[in-house]
């Protein structure tokens, strides 16, 4: 069972991953009245990345994007064979950590400029996630994957405010716009493609890749805010889920992107707020 | 300028020991450990003695390697012998001798402190001295104070803590061999006084051996006033101004704390008669004017492990020479206040004396995390991490569960091992570059790649999965959310995040590979090397096999000490998880060389928007000039800078602990 989902995870989430990215081009260009990429157009780029040589710039560069591709897969196999969330979330970070050291050794400019970013993104949401971990345990009593996919009532009715904070930080998270100060989908003027600048050929596509993998793990954290043991909870979840993704497109488009200060705020502020009003009245009822 | 009274107070207590035991009949194996506890409490301030006198030379560094042999070895001898018997353990019911000597010894220790303040002229030191020595020996030649009780108590905590001070501490003095004489090859300002600087390191070691090992207050306050001044002594070595100011404001701070543990003797002596810890705990549950004492020896406990509003005089400590901070960080000093706080565990659960401890923690924690983010010093940050980790190990004493306790000796134990290696590292760092600045470390991976990949495991053990710290934070915040503390889980979440971009972006310094960049020549010496090494692995074997050590020393102590027992703190399938994530990070090299199957990857220089002038060095500036590149790593000053930042949790800290501490001890009254 264990390792059938650990394969479904390996096969299905890079599908669905740029599947969803190409939703997002295809949404986008809508938005900017363009036509747009093909739906599978991120698959092609992705083959066609995987054809070419990389250019590097010192020789452990991908060394650290290796550390990166086969920890982000190995945080996304423990949470979906239902493992510890609080393991899920130092996984990740340790997988984060490997990406913004391939950054830092290229010793280049702007991918410096990416990684000292990247760092202060993952200090922005790192609060908010873990304080997510601990809503789902004061909820339903486990932190384990797989005993909260079976509570009987959807997280969700005990943390809304929580839902709402995670939400907030899946923004830094899919580097969308107002928070993709350290890289975006699109190059931009003042930091070239920031941490991944000095990244190119199947290097990039590892990365790519990874991403894919996260985004799909991401969301089956929004989907666990809402299941529970009943069967169709789990089709709710996918819809919200893609609902989700959609509206971080949304907001991709809508706002312009912000500095790095006002990013730390509003993020620490969110998690404060809504994160920490809802931990309050979570401990104070259970 | 030699520090005369200690050898002579070493020899007459080795003398009383030895009477002792011919007076009292024990049996076999006790008489053993009991000479065990004997020669741990004095002979490092014979090895002291010695190497005081001795030349510098190899003679000198011979003792020390030696000594610090013996006394690696008696720990783990007398470990074996106390975990054989199996149970606590405890010696010498009546002392009045050996108490009248340790009275002498304490006034010797006023008067030494008068010396150095009249000297100095800060007479202000001359009064806290006074005010802390003065009451107790009377109250103990009046006939005042308490009887009975046992004086030395052995059990689990005390192993764990004779290990770290002991394996960390030796390796530290081991290390100082060769790090001092750098030190002075590089520093030819300051006057050679090494042999009194690595005796002072052995009397350190003594010091906190008789703090741990003893079990009456008098006797605990009298090592603790010695750590106090050994300090005092050692973060003054340089004697510059600023050395002086620096020693003085520990010592301050030190003796004001002092201060409070022996308000917390009179009033447990005479108004409680309890004249021992042990019976001070657990009295706690039956009586509630206890919680005076309990609330004074926490007091006593947080100015020792450098809480706010304390911290200063830890930050100050660092202008001495590498050996030392690593010893106050990392096996002594600091960790003697959370020992403490340990021991006062269960008198702290659920009353406001512990919500002092908690608040104290948590916010020390969390400011002082973020206070480091501005440092580019590296000794300054890892002082500022120190203080932060410190905070979470007294948060978690002052929760005063099972576990949260379980999780503080665990963060004692990783953090004495991680941190004294950070500290060894950069002092080799330091003595080789010349500088220990984390800038001027960009690029060590290929200047220095030993010390610098020492480093990194060091640096990971502070804040990343699969290792140590993360383990001892992760049961911290489950006990947090356990007790239902929600300050003090939203201090930890937010403390951890700006702990992991502080350490990130130095790991980020280390691993940047520059173009055209030469290795440095090694010029690490054999002993700094040996004890190098020795914690490194350390720091890799116990993040392996620290169940094993929980499962012999951690839970036998708790069990004992919360009359229960709990099921694995971090369940096993988690603990294969984590070992599946080292192994991961082990065989990494192979994987990636699979990842990336069949591709040569090419060379080039990074890109610098074309205006690279050959490489990634320098570049054309809109003069047209040649100009060299410069990465900084951020520090935002304007946000976290100590200027911002210190003075106001400062204050804040010095009102709750002001506030809590009138409201517990006026409530009691």
């Amino acid at each position: 069972m264990m390792f059938l989902k650990i394969a479904l995870y390996l096969i299905l989430a890079p599908l669905i991953g740029g599947l969803l990215s190409g939703i997002d081009r295809k949404i986008s260009a809508r938005f900017q009245g363009r036509q747009g990429p093909p739906l599978l157009q991120p698959f092609y780029d992705l083959f066609k990345l995987f054809e070419k040589q990389a250019l590097v710039v010192n020789g452990v560069q991908d060394f650290f994007v290796g550390g990166y591709f086969v920890f982000i897969l190995f945080t996304g196999c423990l949470f979906f064979v239902g493992g510890d969330l609080l393991l899920v979330c130092f996984a990740l970070t340790l997988a984060e950590v490997f990406l913004m050291m391939a950054a830092c050794s290229a010793n280049s400019p702007y991918s410096a400029m990416g990684s000292q970013r990247e760092l202060l993104q993952m200090m922005a949401y790192e609060p908010m996630l873990l304080l997510t971990a601990i809503g789902f345990y004061i909820a339903t009593g486990s932190f384990m994957v797989d005993d909260i996919a079976k509570s009987s009532v959807s997280p969700i009715a005990y943390l809304p405010g929580m839902f709402f904070g995670f939400l907030y930080i899946l923004t830094i998270k899919f580097r969308k716009s107002p928070f993709d100060i350290s890289t975006s989908h699109h190059a931009h003027q003042e930091m070239v493609k920031g941490i991944t600048t000095e990244l190119s050929g199947n290097i990039l596509a590892l990365v790519e890749l990874a991403v894919w993998y996260e985004d799909v793990l991401l969301l089956g954290i929004v989907g666990l805010f809402i299941v529970n043991m009943q069967w169709w909870s789990f089709l709710i979840a996918a819809v919200v889920c893609l609902f989700a993704y959609i509206l971080e497109t949304f907001v991709d488009n809508l706002f312009p992107r912000v500095k790095w200060n006002s990013m730390l705020k509003s993020t620490w502020l969110v998690t404060l707020i809504a994160g920490g009003v809802n931990l309050l009245i979570l401990t104070l009822v259970h | 300028m030699n520090f005369l009274e200690n050898p002579s107070f070493s020899y007459i207590m080795l003398c009383a020991f030895r009477m002792k035991m011919r007076g009292n009949k024990f049996k076999g194996e006790t008489v053993v450990i009991m000479e065990m506890i004997a020669t741990l409490m004095v002979f490092p301030f014979l090895a002291a003695l010695l190497i005081a006198c001795a030349k510098p030379g190899k003679l000198r560094d011979g003792l020390i390697f030696c000594s610090s042999i013996v006394i690696v070895a008696t720990v783990l001898l007398l470990c074996i012998n106390v975990l054989q018997g199996g149970k606590t353990q405890s010696y010498l019911m009546e002392t009045q001798m050996l108490d009248r000597i340790f009275l002498i010894a304490e006034l010797g220790l006023m008067g030494l402190v008068f010396y150095y303040g009249i000297r100095y002229k800060r007479y202000y030191i001359l009064l806290l001295s006074a005010a802390g020595t003065l009451p107790v020996v009377w109250m103990e030649f009046a006939g005042r104070g308490a009887q009975g009780g046992d004086h030395i108590v052995v059990d689990y905590l005390t192993l764990i803590m004779c290990l770290v001070v002991g394996v960390v501490g030796s390796l530290i003095c081991v290390y100082a061999i060769g790090y001092i004489k750098d030190y002075h090859k590089h520093h030819t300002e300051y006057k050679d006084r090494s042999s009194f600087f690595l005796s002072m390191l052995f009397v350190f070691m003594g010091a906190m051996f008789g703090l741990i090992f003893s079990s009456n207050l008098t006797w605990i306050y009298f090592f603790w006033e010695v750590t106090t001044f050994c300090s005092f002594l050692l973060i003054g070595y340089t004697q510059t101004e600023e050395a002086i100011n620096n020693s003085f404001r520990a010592l301050w701070m030190n003796l004001l704390g002092g201060l409070g543990f022996a308000c917390a003797i009179l009033y447990s002596s005479m108004a409680l008669h309890i004249a021992n810890l042990q019976d001070l705990v657990a009295a706690a549950a039956n009586n509630k004017a206890v919680i005076i004492p309990v609330t004074l020896l926490a007091f006593a406990a947080m100015t020792k492990s450098a809480q706010m509003p304390f911290s200063r005089w830890l930050l100050g400590a660092m202008v001495a020479p590498t050996p030392t901070s690593a010893l106050l960080h990392s096996a002594t000093m600091v960790k003697a206040g959370v020992y403490l706080l340990i021991r006062l565990s269960p008198a702290l659960y659920g009353n406001l004396a512990g919500v002092m401890v908690t608040s104290i923690g948590g916010f020390t924690f969390f400011a002082a995390s973020l206070l480091a983010i501005s440092q580019s010093d590296g000794k300054k940050v890892l002082a500022y991490s120190t203080i932060s980790n410190l905070g979470l190990i007294a948060a978690c004493a002052g929760v005063g569960l099972h576990q949260a306790v379980w999780a503080a000796i665990l963060l004692l134990v990783f953090h004495a091992v991680s941190k004294s290696l950070l500290f060894v590292s950069v002092g080799a760092v330091e003595n080789i570059t010349g500088s220990r600045n984390i800038e001027d470390m960009h690029g060590l991976i290929v200047r220095l790649p030993k010390l610098a990949f020492v480093m990194i495991v060091g640096i990971c053990g502070m804040f990343l999965a699969p290792f140590g710290m993360l383990i001892s934070k992760w049961a911290a915040l489950k006990a947090f959310v356990d007790s239902k503390s929600v300050w003090l889980v939203l201090f930890l979440i937010f403390g951890s995040a700006s702990t992991l971009f502080y350490w990130g972006k130095w790991l980020g310094k280390l691993v940047a590979v520059i173009h055209r960049s030469a290795q440095l020549k090694d010029t690490v010496r054999k002993s700094e090397k040996g004890s190098i090494y020795t914690l490194t692995f350390l720091v890799i074997a116990l993040c392996i096999s620290f169940p094993v050590f929980s499962n012999i020393f951690v839970e036998p102590f708790l069990s004992q000490t919360f009359h229960d027992t709990i099921g694995a703190i971090i369940s096993s399938s988690d603990l294969n998880v984590m070992l599946l994530m080292l192994c991961m990070i082990v065989i990494l090299p192979v994987t990636v060389r699979l990842l990336t199957f069949g591709k040569a990857n090419k060379r080039v220089i990074s890109y610098m928007a074309g205006v690279n002038e050959g490489d990634d060095r320098t570049f054309v500036d809109s003069f047209g000039h040649e100009k060299s590149m410069y990465l900084a790593n951020w520090y935002m000053d304007d946000y976290f800078g100590e200027k911002k930042l210190l003075k106001p949790s400062l204050v804040l800290a010095s009102a709750i602990m002001t506030i809590l501490m009138i409201i517990v001890i006026g409530g009691a009254i």
